[in-house]
């Protein structure tokens, strides 16, 4: 066996594709909130806080899961069986 | 008065907390279920990137006292409580990658009462333990307390009901795994968090009309009020009187940068284990030595989502503003009047349109579970591993230990909600914090480094020195104005701040003239089983990264040290 194949990428658990499925559920929901609310912005004054809260989320999520896709991260195998619970002290 | 609640979320906002708990359970689950190399990779360590290691190590630190403590004294005090970055960390921090991290990387240490036992021998293990166990409670405490007023801010329940409640939490959050996967977690966190106070600042600043608005509140609300901090003071970081408490300006730059800066602040970082272990689970001594360096970027720009929103507070929210003129309002998130620690959750009931209200309630939340769980956890290892184990049951099956371990989680649980009442008396959670961490961390600092780097002070030494250390302040502490509540006598005319300063220093000179007055009469261990321990005796290539040379400027740990220094000072000349 090569070098090459005893590696994986990590794939969905790479933490970049989670941190972008998170912040890209909030994007989702805070876009839809802000298009549904028809609530004047009386807290927020003129700034529609919930809509560009909404893309500006949106916008990181997508920039973190394109980062995982250009530049992979590869995962030795047999990696899981050195896991386990941290130290805590 | 009828259950009001402070903060109104409603079901977008609970959808956002349960979303989270979604992920944060999920990946806990995969990590104990092994499901895939992946998930095992990304716990295992000794194999991350250092950019994940690095949000992870300031992630585990901005907890409560990052988030609460420091947007309460900026409503308070102002701008000066940037000291606590600029000042109080970041100097620290890039210390601890340059100098610290790689001896720390090479020698197999890998807890505080670890290194005791093995530097200093049982006497040193034991004292160093037993303080560490209480220190782990007392700050749990907080955690919890910080929890609990979240709890009654979104339900309204009474403090002791939303205490208790909050434990139940917490010991829910251990027992299904929570902490198993502390740093995708950390990482996790880090991101609610921003996402959750960032538009604090930015709703906050163009509510007052930007910077200019909120100086010239600022400046308005002092003048019209005597015995508050003159606009002058709450806005120029130096020479931070308001903070320090002392009136000369020049002892005030001396308590900021030897108190906070020095003694504070590097007794924290060079000696929490908690946050040198995310470093140590990256790929390489080099990437080790960034983690704290990489951290150290975002860390400089946290004050501008947590003491700004602090600022804006005490000028947009009317109960705030109020209480800074010197009113007592009622309400308040623990029910018995308002504090300068409400500040920011005040502030997202005034400012945050629901769905935001959810994420900043989200990362609020986590952070506070994360870091009263860590803590937690902490006090159970200590105890049934280095106490338990160690004096009271040496030898017996693993069982027995782990049975131990869980007994201690809930009976330090229980604790905590003791501990958070007593944090509960203080109106500010910083003062108090910082008083701790003067007893607790001044006094290791001061043994740690001389030991580490003298290979000449002996086991008394280092067992006497920790214990006077901490005797001494807590010695002044009851000297001085509050600190410690009705116990403090104000003998010393100083509270607040400048007497956790004064404490650490004490506790430190003492530890340090007695380290070194002690070994000159005692017997040394010999320089054989030094090695890994003190530096002089660790072989220099156990140390060393040979790979660093090859990297580019921007990868190196060096150069990346001076980027962020350099930063740091040009932050400290324009505010």
């Amino acid at each position: 066996m090569t070098e090459e194949q005893r590696h994986h990428v990590a794939g969905a658990f790479d933490i970049r594709n989670v941190i972008g499925a998170l912040l890209g559920i909030y994007g989702v929901i805070m876009v839809v909130t802000g298009l549904v609310s028809n609530e004047a912005p009386a807290k927020t004054g003129q700034l529609h806080a919930d809509l560009w809260a909404g893309i500006v989320l949106l916008v990181v999520a997508v920039v973190f899961v394109v980062w995982a896709r250009v530049r992979p991260v590869a995962v030795p195998k047999g990696a899981a069986e050195h896991g386990g619970e941290e130290d805590q002290v | 008065m009828t259950p009001l609640t402070i903060i109104h979320a409603n079901a977008v906002d609970y959808l956002v907390l349960a979303t989270y708990f979604v992920f944060v359970l999920g990946i806990g689950w995969l990590a104990r279920a092994k499901v895939s190399d992946s998930v095992g990779f990304f716990l295992s360590g000794r194999s991350l990137p250092a950019w994940v290691t690095g949000l992870a190590f300031i992630s585990a630190n901005l907890g409560a006292v990052e988030i609460m403590g420091m947007s309460a004294t900026g409503a308070q005090i102002g701008l000066p409580t940037v000291h606590y970055f600029w000042v109080g960390a970041i100097p620290a921090m890039l210390f601890l990658g340059v100098v610290m991290m790689p001896f720390y990387y090479g020698s197999k240490v890998r807890s505080v009462p670890e290194f005791m036992l093995r530097r200093f021998g049982p006497p040193a293990h034991l004292v160093n333990s037993l303080l560490f166990a209480v220190a782990q409670l007392l700050i749990a405490g907080v955690n919890l307390y910080l929890l609990g007023i979240i709890v009654h801010a979104l339900l309204g329940w009474p403090l002791w009901l939303a205490l208790v409640v909050a434990a139940v939490i917490v010991l829910s959050y251990i027992t299904l795994g929570g902490l198993s996967a502390a740093i995708y977690n950390e990482v996790l966190q880090f991101f609610v968090i921003v996402a959750g106070l960032l538009p604090l600042t930015i709703i906050g600043l163009e509510k007052v009309g930007g910077w200019g608005g909120l100086e010239d509140k600022i400046r308005a609300a002092a003048s019209a009020h005597q015995g508050i901090a003159p606009a002058s003071q709450q806005l120029s970081s130096w020479p931070g009187q308001a903070l320090s408490g002392f009136h000369s300006p020049f002892w005030s730059v001396v308590g900021i940068v030897f108190g906070l800066g020095f003694v504070l602040s590097f007794g924290y970082w060079t000696t929490n284990f908690v946050e040198v272990q995310r470093a140590m689970a990256s790929n390489s001594i080099s990437a080790g030595r960034k983690t704290p360096i990489i951290g150290a970027f975002p860390k400089m720009f946290i004050p501008f989502i947590t003491v700004v929103p602090g600022m804006i507070a005490a000028v947009v929210v009317t109960e705030i503003a109020h209480l800074k003129a010197g009113g007592h309002p009622a309400g308040g998130a623990s029910g018995s009047g308002v504090t300068y620690n409400d500040a920011l959750l005040y502030l997202m009931r005034d400012l945050l349109p629901n769905g935001l209200i959810g994420i900043a309630i989200t990362g609020l939340l986590a952070s506070f579970m994360a870091g009263m769980a860590a803590n937690i956890s902490a006090f159970n290892t200590v105890l049934s591993y280095d106490l338990w184990g160690s004096y009271v049951a040496k030898d017996r099956a693993d069982s027995h230990y782990v049975k131990v371990g869980r007994i201690a989680t809930v009976v330090a649980t229980v604790i905590a909600i003791g501990t958070a009442l007593v944090a509960s008396n203080f109106s500010n959670v910083m003062d108090y914090l910082q008083t701790l961490f003067g007893f607790f961390n001044a006094p290791l600092f001061a043994t740690f480094i001389i030991g580490m780097f003298w290979k000449r002070m002996t086991p008394t030494a280092g067992w006497v020195g920790l214990v006077a250390g901490t005797l001494a302040a807590l010695v002044v502490a009851i000297l001085t104005k509050g600190t410690l509540g009705g116990l403090s006598t104000g003998l010393i005319g100083i509270g607040g701040q400048g007497a956790a300063f004064l404490c650490a220093a004490a506790a430190f000179v003492v530890d340090a003239v007695l380290s070194v007055g002690l070994s000159a009469v005692t017997t040394p261990k010999p320089a054989s089983e030094l090695r890994g321990l003190v530096y002089s005796e660790t072989p220099r290539e156990e140390r060393t990264d040979p790979d660093e040379a090859t990297y580019p400027w921007y990868q190196r740990t060096l150069p990346l040290a001076g980027v962020a220094l350099a930063m740091v000072i040009v932050l400290n000349a324009i505010f």
